[in-house]
């Protein structure tokens, strides 16, 4: 959001041409529209597939060579996977660990990369070099201990559990601990807010938690709605984690109740993209509803400290 | 960090805090409180944890019983242990490099004079945050030897058409494929890197006489060294971690193998059929180890490697 937006402009005085000459267009723009048209393809290449394959029938869907369009159009088969697999309560499940983890992310991230970014204290620094150290931590490595640490702890019949084990707590509780990711992309937000607004709320007598909550966090709404949105995206996308801790089938999200339920059924490979499209289509929607969002998310992202 | 450096103020010596420095320290520490009690709980306490039950044996049932170095030794006599190894290894020694050559390929091409490139960067970037699991189910379609797209494809134009979730030799190359995906965000990185590059280095490269190879050997690949090495060391770390389209790819792994000849046991797959399936979480507590210190190990060596080649820039920049 500051690095990245701030470099663009220097990118639009590229674009002049001093003797406009066929070589020059054909290397200058052609070529560079041949890849990236093929490279579109090929991205775009698995998702019309995916479509197209959830609109053929069961029959259809199976011929060699395939039909590049669907010869009728079966939207059936969207109302069929939704009846054929509990898609209702998976994607309830998945709406509720994905709202939790979201909670999770904006509440903790940023308060942390406040005391990162506003206060003045010794050692703040290193502390956040350490941080940002763990985004490089491959997550797996902790998975036995974690699971057997959280198949310790009481649910106090949370979800009918005895332990974490089998609830969603091991998928929300953390969220509320921070993520170094979202931490530092916040912390660079908050640190380009100026500093005499926190020193005028200190002056009026404010405390930290009142300048937080009053000053700082309302300025800080574009970095919130890109951690809300990453954290959710990938709440929704996650996998291992509810695979593991989730044991019965009325509590699996869409992604592991998908996998088991094509592990134990014959699902056909119509009615099996039409569940990937509509599991993969809110995601598309919040893409295009917040765009800039997400690219700032990635730039902001990119450029390190 | 520049930023931090100029609004620091003059840091007195930690002995002597002053009560505004104690007042800040105590909130300071306070707001961080989450991360910090979170880094102890899900991070630090259990990698140690993981080091003592690597020690023992235990299903997750009883007490843990301590076995000294057996767990270990097993490992090295453990042919699917060094199978999942290579296989990983494999899997991000070709992911990877792949990866950043796509990224960078596509930057380049977004960077040049194209008008429509906001559709491009939403092409490219929108498969990166569609969930693996449903992009791993599409690949099961899209490679099926019988009537997927992929082969008939390869027919058309006279290429065999292999068997690809079926044949050992092929099982990565899908693997391999799913991961590319993701590229396209790669690619948004490495296009703010690009914007970055002052232009007038270009404009006096020019004067000089210097040619399209030229300037992308001399300016644009060097100062796009610390992002590519940015998305080697992460491209690494997931690499190391890849699961969920192995799993996916290979039907959830409850009919026994990962995939044909066990081509697709991942690393961590092999962890989770350990851990959650054969209940052997002291096993799997020492096959973590091994890939904590090998995650660790390649890290290092990747940083050791890249002094020789990264640019950093004056450091009055």
């Amino acid at each position: 959001m500051t690095t990245a937006e701030a470099s663009r402009p220097a990118a639009a005085v590229t674009a002049t041409p001093r003797r406009p000459r066929l070589r020059r267009t054909i290397t200058g723009s052609i070529l560079p529209r041949i890849v990236l048209i093929l490279a579109s393809l090929l991205f775009i290449t698995p998702f019309y597939w995916m479509f197209i394959t959830a609109l053929k029938s069961t029959a259809e869907s199976v011929t060699f060579p395939p039909t590049l369009i669907p010869q009728a159009w079966a939207w059936q088969n969207f109302i069929d996977a939704v009846n054929f697999i509990p898609f209702g309560l998976y994607a309830l499940n998945s709406l509720t660990i994905t709202v939790g983890a979201t909670i999770g992310a904006i509440l903790s991230n940023t308060l942390i990369a406040y005391g990162f970014s506003r206060i003045q204290w010794p050692g703040r620094n290193k502390l956040f070099y350490l941080c940002v150290a763990t985004i490089f931590l491959p997550y797996p490595v902790v998975l036995v201990a974690l699971f057997d640490i959280f198949s310790k702890l009481p649910s106090f019949g949370f979800q009918g559990g005895q332990s974490w084990v089998n609830t969603f707590l091991p998928l929300i509780v953390p969220a509320f601990f921070g993520n170094p990711f979202y931490i530092f992309l916040m912390r660079q937000f908050m640190m380009g807010i100026p500093r005499e607004l926190s020193d005028a709320a200190r002056v009026d007598g404010a405390s930290e938690l009142q300048t937080f909550w009053r000053v700082i966090l309302p300025l800080t709404k574009p970095a919130v709605t890109v951690i809300a949105i990453l954290a959710a995206v990938a709440a929704w996308n996650e996998f291992l984690l509810p695979l593991l801790y989730l044991q019965e089938n009325e509590k699996y999200p869409l992604a592991v109740g998908l996998a088991f339920f094509t592990s134990e059924h014959d699902v056909a490979f119509n009615l099996l993209m039409a569940a990937a499209t509509l599991i993969v289509l809110p995601v598309i929607v919040i893409f295009f509803l917040a765009q800039r969002f997400f690219i700032e998310g990635i730039t902001v992202g990119g450029v390190k400290g | 960090m520049t930023a931090a450096a100029t609004s620091a103020e003059r840091r007195p010596s930690r002995f002597n805090l002053g009560t505004i420095e104690r007042r800040n320290l105590r909130w300071g520490l306070l707001f961080i409180s989450p991360w910090l009690i979170g880094f102890v709980i899900f991070g630090i306490f259990p990698i140690v944890y993981t080091f003592y039950l690597s020690l023992t044996r235990y299903s997750g049932l009883r007490d843990p019983i301590f076995v000294g170095t057996a767990n270990y030794e097993r490992m090295l006599a453990d042919p699917l242990f060094w199978k999942a190894a290579y296989n990983t290894l494999y899997y991000t020694l070709l992911a990877v490099p792949i990866g950043v050559v796509v990224a960078m390929l596509l930057a380049i091409a977004m960077n040049q004079k194209v008008k429509e490139v906001t559709v491009y960067r939403a092409i490219f970037y929108l498969p990166s945050i569609l969930p693996v699991f449903a992009i791993s189910f599409v690949f099961i379609v899209l490679l099926n030897p019988g009537y997927g797209l992929v082969n008939w494809l390869l027919t058309a134009v006279g290429l065999p058409s292999p068997n690809w979730l079926g044949d050992p030799a092929y099982t990565m190359i899908a693997l391999v494929m799913i991961a590319q995906l993701g590229a396209g965000q790669w690619a948004l990185v490495f296009l703010a890197g690009l914007r970055g590059i002052p232009t007038e280095l270009y404009e006096s490269a020019e004067i000089d006489g210097a040619g399209a190879f030229r300037k992308f050997k001399s300016i644009t690949l060097p100062l796009m060294t610390p992002v590519i090495l940015y998305d080697i060391i992460i491209g690494l770390s997931f690499g190391l971690q890849v699961f969920t389209s192995a799993f996916i790819l290979t039907g959830g792994g409850s009919r026994g193998a990962a995939g044909p000849d066990n081509s697709l046991l991942t690393f961590v797959y092999y962890v989770y059929k350990q851990a959650f399936q054969f209940g052997a979480m002291g096993y799997a507590a020492t096959l973590s180890v091994v890939l904590f210190i090998a995650s660790v190990l390649l890290a290092g060596a990747v940083f050791r490697w890249a002094r020789g080649w990264v640019f950093y820039g004056s450091e009055d920049a």
